[in-house]
């Protein structure tokens, strides 16, 4: 199938694209890299009269330092952060998932800001700023920036916090101190697909910080906050598998046993990768 | 390599049996290949079709806007094109007839509803979406049990039933149940699935006013059948018709018939005489082109304590889709699964009923392996189900059945003449590389991940190039019989080959010079190989069933071989030699015998003579054949049942069985093809064949819901094998040369695709019979799987889709 017709607008910095997205007459879509929009668009299940590309936009192509944490433009590409060019992420959690997202072709074009706004429940983005504790900075017409955290910014599948006319200029993650560990586990039934199943964890003892977060559900991922402060004091011993099974019932009770026990093992997985056991 | 019974021979550097690299890489690998997408034309238009919704329904009306008007087109539209009807003379077939375009019915989510053109393919689908359409649900048939259970609002309304054929076979079968000691039940089942070629469907047809011809470029693998079929059902003479196969990415049986869309767009062009082209997309071939493999198998094996078979009683149900295609008809596919189902086995008891049913799926269509996959699958799995029952290793069972070299040639229970070899050789080597004491010691062990092992093995027959005969008692309404090749040796001593098949991906282009430069010493460089093209390439009925490389390359072996006295007599006379006989010819010289005579030279050279021919005449004898130096010839081989090509494969598999991942960790293959032509191009053939057997295994399938909508529309549901997903693969090769071919070659492309769900199965269930689970329906996900364990587990006891004896 071939997209129905739209018009493209490339805008050369962010307060052009909020402004041509700022557009009550017709419906506008922002694209980053078009690996989730261009697709819609080319199946004719998005009919936007109007695409803004904002691949492009300086503002969202820095990888910078702020308040203590990384600012990652929305426009940085899976493979610029897999590549290293940032030294910022470079041996960062984030690196190692950009390197497992999709295949090289995808990830040459796929933009961080576009997997949080497009908000696909399995999305390697989603489920890690989500252990990562991340904060999605979004700018809104008018020049306003407002901070909204993972994962609550996902309000469920394929929607997010975002209103109309704004967009995703960057997310926050804490950087890796010494102490730091963390894991990240799929499952996928080939190489390059979707998760069907997936866990990130993140522990970083100097800050207190422990969070398991379950990805690849219904909605935005979810946390196992007891399992999670569990592992953190006991390590590796806290890794049982009926604990799992007992955390991971209570985010899917509906889910038959078949379904659960593969989010079980890829929780444990996940653990063992995170503390090396 | 491994050569069997085999004279010792010279290979020549580049005729048969050399691994020459192939002609044709030169352009694909670096994008230069002619296909379809790549044409450019004035004033070309691009077509869309509308397509069904619904898996059943009457149409009860349709309506086209005014602004539509000469852009899109309805069947009451296209008058002067015909329906196409494939008969077929087997008993109780039911025939049925495929408009262009639907119009009083539509039978499958997909089917062609209407067409418009525009400059442009998004145009061209803005137009499809301004056609309005009524429709009137009617009960939807998705399995083959509620199609045969209907009793009425059949899917062909004139039918008795939804059924399109029955056929059975009954040989000495109770008297041999009778005497068994062990009886041995098997289920088995595969799902259905899309070919998935790299190229979808892609036809341009434009007038050409200068030939007065309807001027079709198809991608596909028959170009002659589909200029007959045409000209059939535009009812036009096939003289005004060329069909051009240009360069074709994969067709592995979707392209061997005419498709609708082929109809449809030659009439477009011979309406407007204009051009016009249509290339199927993805989601278009993943709904409508969802044609294939769809089997159910229920087999009783009656055998020995020992667990050789006496006799065979099975049960095949093939899930047909709503039309039967032209020219090979469903009645293809159920004539090769109860032929084929004993497969390489000797057992003389045998009793099946098959039968292909209609239902509101995509038409059938034979997809590499044809039935032999699906019967391959359910025989090797019942054997797997004999070694336990009689508590014996699933190779050992093999073993006691397998016909032996001593027994060729083999006339076995369904008729099929087994031409020679040696099929238990073949298992035994293939044990031996895959090193199943290694194996067997490794799974005593256990794996430190805890991953489970388990090795599986199949051994298969591959009717390849079955002829005439075989055909006609499929009762297909065109039947294949001589394939021409003409052979013309150039001014300078070049050589053209014109032959009607189609390489696709197949290597002919190299391998037919071969063949030439074997028989003729001409450099396999100026050896031109000219396919595809109606205009150019004398009749073939083109290629599949693993049959161009023995027939029509049988041709072009029997032409050159015939252009050789020509040019003898003309060298000679050259020589000055007065003994044409005498000559030797090596090399692509002719020798004088004794050396040079009274002043001439000692040799000469093909080119020599060709010069003589074409260009200075009053050099040749006065009794020179007048046939010059070209011959078109017509050939088939000796036997036209089939030269039979055999495999045996083994697999090692790892099982996670907490997320249900398979792992393949070595895969071999122990094939014999008869003299192979060139040993990369088979490797490369059965690789091929192995990684979409590997598809048919565990990734590929098109599940329907209850209203016959597919549940696989693109990629990201539709999982295809990768190169992550397919192993290295290990080769030996045994060559029994053909009795009956001209080079003791057999056709070997289909072959790596029927064994692998045999094998990859058999492992699985070898990794996971500790924990009581038998697997037995394709594909293999991971959730089958999972599901399966925790059902043993639960249970207790043996659970699976399938049951074995008590």
């Amino acid at each position: 199938m071939k997209a129905a017709k739209f018009e493209y607008e490339r805008a050369g910095s962010l307060a052009a694209a909020l402004d041509l997205l700022h557009d009550e007459s017709v419906v506008v879509k922002a694209m980053g890299g078009s690996q989730s929009l261009g697709p819609m668009l080319n199946l004719r299940l998005a009919r936007p009269a109007k695409v803004v590309d904002v691949s492009a936009l300086p503002e969202l192509r820095t990888v910078t330092e702020a308040g203590g944490r990384i600012r990652v433009g929305g426009a940085v590409t899976h493979a610029e952060i897999e590549d290293g060019v940032f030294p910022l992420l470079a041996g960062h959690m984030m690196q190692s998932v950009a390197e497992r997202i999709a295949y090289r072709a995808v990830r040459n074009r796929g933009t961080v800001g576009g997997s949080l706004a497009h908000a696909d429940p399995a999305a390697d983005w989603v489920l890690a700023t989500t252990a990562l504790g991340a904060q999605v900075e979004i700018a809104a017409p008018g020049g306003q920036t407002r901070m909204v955290n993972m994962p609550e910014f996902m309000i469920g599948a394929y929607t997010t916090e975002l209103g109309a006319g704004e967009l995703i200029a960057a997310v926050h993650v804490p950087k890796m101190s010494p102490g730091t560990r963390w894991g990240y586990y799929k499952f996928c039934r080939k190489t390059g697909e979707f998760a069907e199943a997936s866990c990130s964890a993140f522990f970083d003892p100097s800050t207190q910080t422990a969070r398991i977060a379950v990805g690849a559900l219904d909605g935005a991922p979810q946390y196992l906050d007891e399992l999670a402060a569990r592992v953190a004091e006991q390590g590796a011993a806290a890794i049982d598998r009926d604990a799992i099974h007992a955390a991971v019932k209570a985010i899917m009770p509906e889910k038959s046993e078949v379904d659960r026990g593969l989010f079980v093992t890829v929780v444990e997985r996940c653990l063992r990768q995170a503390l090396d056991a | 390599m491994k050569v069997l019974e085999h004279p010792a021979r010279t290979v020549k550097p580049q005729g048969i049996g050399a691994r020459v690299l192939r002609k044709e890489d030169q352009r694909h690998l670096q994008g230069k290949g002619n296909f379809i997408g790549n044409m450019t034309m004035p004033e070309l238009n691009e077509v869309a079709f509308l397509r069904s919704p619904l898996a059943h329904a009457r149409i009860t009306d349709m309506r086209v806007p005014k602004e539509g008007a000469g852009r899109i087109f309805l069947r009451t539209d296209m008058p002067d094109a015909l329906d196409i009807i494939a008969d077929s003379t087997l008993p109780t077939y039911q025939v049925s007839a495929i408009p262009p375009l639907a119009h009083d019915k539509v039978r499958y989510v997909g089917e062609l509803v209407a067409m418009a053109y525009a400059p442009t393919r998004a145009e061209a689908e803005d137009l499809t979406e301004l056609v309005e359409v009524d429709y009137d649900d009617l009960p939807v048939y998705v399995d083959t049990d509620s199609a045969m259970k209907a009793t009425g609002d059949f899917i062909h309304d004139e039918w008795k039933d939804n059924t399109f054929v029955t056929l059975k076979a009954d040989t000495n079968f109770d008297e041999l149940a009778s005497q068994a000691e062990v009886v041995v039940k098997q289920k088995v089942s595969l799902g259905r699935q899309c070919m998935l070629p790299m190229e979808g469907m892609a036809v341009l047809a434009y007038w050409d006013h200068q030939a007065d011809q309807l001027v079709v470029y198809a991608g596909t693998q028959v170009p002659h059948l589909v200029r007959t079929g045409l000209a059939e059902f535009l009812d036009m003479p096939q003289e005004q018709i060329r069909v051009i196969s240009p360069d074709v990415g994969g067709g592995f049986g979707y392209k061997c018939i005419l498709q609708r869309e082929e109809l449809c767009v030659a009439w477009l062009a011979k309406t407007f005489k204009k051009p016009f082209r249509y290339m199927e997309d993805r989601r278009e071939h993943l709904i409508a082109g969802a044609v294939t493999r769809e089997h159910d198998y229920e087999v009783t094996a009656y055998a020995n304590k020992r667990g050789k078979v006496l006799a065979l009683e099975a049960t095949i149900t093939i899930n047909g889709g709503a039309y039967s295609v032209w020219p090979f008809t469903t009645g293809l596919e159920a004539g090769q699964a109860v032929g084929n189902l004993p497969g390489p086995y000797a057992f003389r008891g045998y009793r099946c009923t098959t039968r292909a049913v209609a239902t509101n799926k995509p038409p059938f269509m034979p997809y590499r392996g044809v039935a032999r996959t699906g019967v391959c699958f359910a025989i090797e799995l019942t054997m797997n189900a004999i070694a336990r029952e009689v508590g014996r290793e699933d190779w050992e069972i093999r073993f006691e059945n397998l016909v032996t070299p001593e027994q060729m040639p083999y006339v076995n229970v369904t008729n099929k003449h087994l031409d020679g070899g040696d099929y238990p050789a073949s298992l035994r080597r293939a044990l031996e590389m895959i090193d199943i004491e290694g194996i067997r010691a490794r799974q005593q062990k256990g794996s430190p991940d805890g991953r489970l092992i388990g090795v599986g093995v199949g051994t298969y027959t591959e009717q390849s190039a079955h002829g005439t005969s075989v055909f006609a008692s499929w009762g297909t309404p065109l039947v294949p019989g001589f394939d021409q090749a003409f052979v013309r040796i150039t001014p300078d001593g070049g050589l053209e080959v014109r032959a009607g098949i189609h390489s696709h991906g197949q290597g002919m282009e190299t391998s037919f010079a071969q063949i030439a430069n074997d028989v003729l010493g001409i450099d396999f460089s100026r050896i031109k190989l000219v396919h595809g093209d109606t205009d150019r390439t004398p009749y073939s009925s083109g290629t599949y069933a693993s049959r161009s490389l023995v027939m029509s390359g049988g041709a072009v072996a029997s032409a050159c071989k015939q252009l050789v006295p020509r040019m003898r007599k003309i060298a000679a006379h050259l020589l000055k030699s007065n003994d044409a006989a005498a000559l030797e010819f090596r090399d692509g010289r002719f020798f004088a015998a004794g050396g040079a005579q009274g002043g001439g030279e000692s040799s000469v050279s093909i080119a020599d003579v060709a010069e003589a021919w074409y260009l200075k005449p009053h050099l040749l004898p006065v009794d020179v054949d007048t046939g010059g130096l070209e011959i078109s010839v017509g050939y088939k081989t000796k036997v036209d049942t089939g030269a039979f090509t055999y495999c045996s494969q083994a697999a090692v598999v790892a099982v996670d069985p907490h997320t249900g991942q398979i792992e393949i960790l070595d895969y071999v293959v122990v094939e014999d093809c008869g003299i192979m032509v060139n040993p990369m191009i088979v490797e490369g053939q059965c690789i091929g064949g192995i990684a979409q057997g590997i598809g048919t295994a565990f990734y590929e399938e098109t599940p329907y819901d209850e209203f016959g909508q597919p549940l696989a529309s693109t990629l990201a549901d539709y999982v295809m094998p990768g190169a992550t997903e397919v192993p290295n693969i290990r080769f030996d090769h045994f060559e029994t040369p053909s009795p009956n071919t001209e080079f003791g070659a057999k056709g070997v492309g289909e072959g790596g695709g029927i064994a692998p769900p045999a094998v990859l199965f058999g492992a699985v269930n070898n990794a996971l019979q500790g924990l009581g689970v038998e697997m037995t329906q394709t594909p293999l996900t991971p959730h089958r799987l999972l599901t399966a364990i925790e059902a043993a587990r639960h249970s207790g006891e043996n659970s699976s889709t399938g049951t074995t004896g008590k």
